[in-house]
């Protein structure tokens, strides 16, 4: 039962990098390399705000959410908007985001230096509950309640608001779009900052659960990420959690049948398997293009 | 035209003389040795040489290592004091800063090289080392490494010595006390088995487990990516062990301490190098507590060299000195010793006393320079207690 527990808050971590992820990868279909960048930038920033002011976490988060929807918008605007133009528009952008990325890390790291660095020990409460002689913390708990919830509220948001029938509309056809009356430029935008926004918050959570943050803890999970979005189906919400949790199931497993240096081969492999069986991913729709 | 060859042969020789100029500078040192300038009389504590022995030292001032760099340099300016009031034997000192740049530190060694330095001391770090010590050993000039603890540094050639203890030689011994401390008997370890700098640690704790009979109940492995541990915590929480063994570098360290007290995991946890910083303590909190990791000095030593040293650099430099600074002052305690067995401050003699160092009382404790030039010494075994790193006894 601990190791089942352990593995669902694994991937539940993987699922919250993913759920943003995807937003921009899956819907507007452009793949935003910074991501990485912003998720480390939630943390560093959060432990700043918390560590230098004394703030409670509970306005930390905030503060870093807003933070990640302006780098968002940003990211946007500078990575993204410039190149629209181009009929190489999908890779261009995935390359200039690897840049700014890049950036974003080199300001963070002339900001805080490249040491491990962590949220105070009370910042957050350490209770840990036991459920079916497994035990784990309130806050794997909460993430996971996270998890579940926002991918609830986005795959509404994105079905049924003005602004997710919006998005759909751009990445199908984003000339029709303008053509049809639609704010094409707002509502990437307001795309890629919700996206960010989860990001860096996201950053705050995981930082919280492993108790350190660096400039790397971006690109360490981003791999996973991609992965679970692939396995959960291109652009499905429910996709990436569910894709998350068996990644992090198949993780757990792998270390404590196979042995831990198999741990990433199993995992992995596992990924192929589904992608062979089901090459759209679980939750994938296959897209079919009518001439 | 006849002009022209002319002073083209004029410019040849003035170049040639040029060059001879820089040909009697480089062996005048020895030259004067061989008139009883470096080759004294008596030997040992009576040794009596007349001209300055002189001493090269190349630390990072500047660059990213220049807080190691700095105290070494203090340590051993405070070193050759010392040892030019006993009598006797006097050093000239020269410390150049490398910049925790190769390539520049490959010039103040050619710089040292051709001055006559009898012995160079440094550079800072391994990675430096590696570049500027073959040409060390090229022009058959002796280095004392005071800081390089990398593996393969002293294989560079037989000119290169060190005293700073490796690894290898560390972990052994903080094996044997914390198996002797908690009455070890089962123990489970874990490395990150793609870095390697950690997956060397490893080695030597196997090694080191095998040679005391600690069973280990299982070997896990992670990435040096990883900050999610629980999964391998749980595991290793199954076999109940009596001690965690962990080969990792602080940025694994930090999660995977805290998050093995957070699941309840309250057995010691014993760590290679990576551990031995500050940056655990402050990174880790509470639950760095109990944690073991063995070291080459430890300002709490009771040595009473060291007591002394702590004391005199304080007063002098207005701060605590550190690992760096003793190594550095323990280098230099141990160049005199060899300096001092055959009485000569010539490359050869020197190098041929490192090669005898046996049991020297230093700051460090009592130094040996083994077969294959790394010192030996009693490493410090450390607890941390209380927010600091306190010795194990």
């Amino acid at each position: 039962m601990q190791l089942f527990v352990d593995g669902i808050f694994l991937g539940s971590i993987y699922a919250l990098f993913a759920i943003g992820f995807t937003l921009v990868f899956g819907i507007l279909d452009r793949l935003n390399l910074a991501h990485a960048a912003v998720f480390s930038a939630g943390a560093l920033v959060g432990i700043e705000v918390v560590t230098r002011f004394g703030l409670s976490i509970w306005v930390a988060i905030p503060i870093v959410f807003a933070l990640g929807a302006l780098l968002g918008v940003l990211i946007e605007r500078i990575a993204f908007r410039p190149l629209a133009g181009r009929h190489d528009a999908h890779f261009a952008g995935l390359i200039s985001s690897i840049a700014l990325g890049a950036i974003i890390l080199s300001v963070l790291q002339a900001l805080y230096g490249a040491d491990t660095r962590r949220f105070p020990a009370e910042a957050f409460p350490s209770t840990r509950l036991e459920f079916l002689g497994a035990t784990f913390s309130l806050l794997q708990l909460m993430i996971l309640v996270i998890s579940v919830t926002l991918m609830v509220v986005l795959t509404w948001v994105v079905a049924k608001s003005k602004l997710g029938r919006g998005m759909r509309t751009i990445a199908e056809n984003p000339h029709a779009a303008a053509v049809l009356g639609l704010n094409v430029g707002r509502i990437s935008s307001m795309t890629f900052a919700i996206s960010s926004a989860l990001g860096a918050v996201a950053g705050v959570l995981f930082t919280l659960n492993v108790n350190a943050a660096n400039l790397g803890i971006g690109h360490a999970v981003e791999l996973k990420a991609l992965a679970v979005i692939i396995l959960g189906g291109l652009g499905s919400l429910p996709g990436a959690l569910i894709g998350g949790l068996i990644l992090g199931l198949a993780e757990v497993y792998a270390v404590n049948t196979v042995g831990s240096s198999w741990r990433d081969m199993v995992a992995f492999g596992l990924l192929f398997l589904v992608l062979i069986i089901r090459p759209q991913g679980i939750f994938g729709a296959r897209k079919v293009r009518e001439v | 035209m006849s002009a022209k060859h002319l002073s083209a042969v004029a410019g040849g020789s003035l170049l040639l003389l040029a060059l001879a100029a820089c040909s009697t500078t480089a062996p005048a040192p020895s030259g004067e040795a061989e008139a009883g300038g470096l080759v004294g009389s008596g030997s040992g504590a009576e040794c009596s040489i007349e001209s300055e022995i002189p001493i090269g030292a190349a630390f990072s001032l500047t660059g990213a290592a220049a807080q190691y760099g700095s105290s070494q340099k203090n340590a051993l300016e405070m070193a050759v004091d010392d040892l030019n009031e006993v009598g006797g034997v006097t050093y000239s000192l020269t410390v150049e800063d490398d910049a925790t740049d190769p390539q520049q530190a490959i010039q103040v060694f050619d710089g040292f090289i051709s001055d006559g330095a009898s012995i160079i001391v440094g550079p800072t770090l391994s990675n430096t080392a590696k570049q500027t010590n073959p040409v060390a050993q090229e022009a058959s000039v002796p280095v004392l490494g005071v800081s390089n603890t990398a593996a393969g540094i002293t294989e560079i050639g037989d000119y290169i010595f060190r005293d700073s203890l490796t690894e290898d030689a560390v972990i052994p011994q903080t094996v044997a006390a914390a198996v002797e401390k908690f009455d070890l008997e089962k123990v489970v370890v874990m490395y990150s088995n793609d870095d390697a700098f950690t997956e060397s640690g490893y080695q030597a704790f196997a090694a080191a487990l095998e040679e005391e009979g600690v069973e280990v109940t299982e070997t896990l492995t992670f990435s040096k990516t990883d900050t999610d541990f629980r999964a391998l915590l749980d595991k290793a929480k199954q076999s109940s062990p009596d001690a965690l063994v962990v080969s990792a570098l602080v940025e694994a360290a930090v999660p995977l301490v805290t998050q093995a007290r957070e699941i309840g995991i309250d057995a010691p946890i014993i760590g290679g190098n990576g551990f031995n910083s500050p940056a655990l303590i402050k990174g880790a909190g509470e639950a760095a507590e109990g944690v073991i990791v063995g070291a080459a000095w430890n300002s709490a030593s009771e040595n009473e060299q060291n007591v002394a040293f702590i004391e005199a650099y304080t007063e002098r430099f207005d701060v605590a000195p550190d690992q760096f600074a003793a190594q550095a002052y323990a280098g230099m305690q141990i160049i005199d010793e060899a300096v001092r067995a055959n009485c000569s401050g010539e490359r050869e003699d020197i190098k041929a006393g490192l090669g005898e160092i046996t049991d020297v009382p230093t700051v460090l404790g009592e130094v040996s320079i083994n077969e294959n030039r790394d010192a030996e010494h009693e490493a410090l075994v450390q607890v941390v207690e209380g927010d600091k790193f306190a010795i194990l006894d």
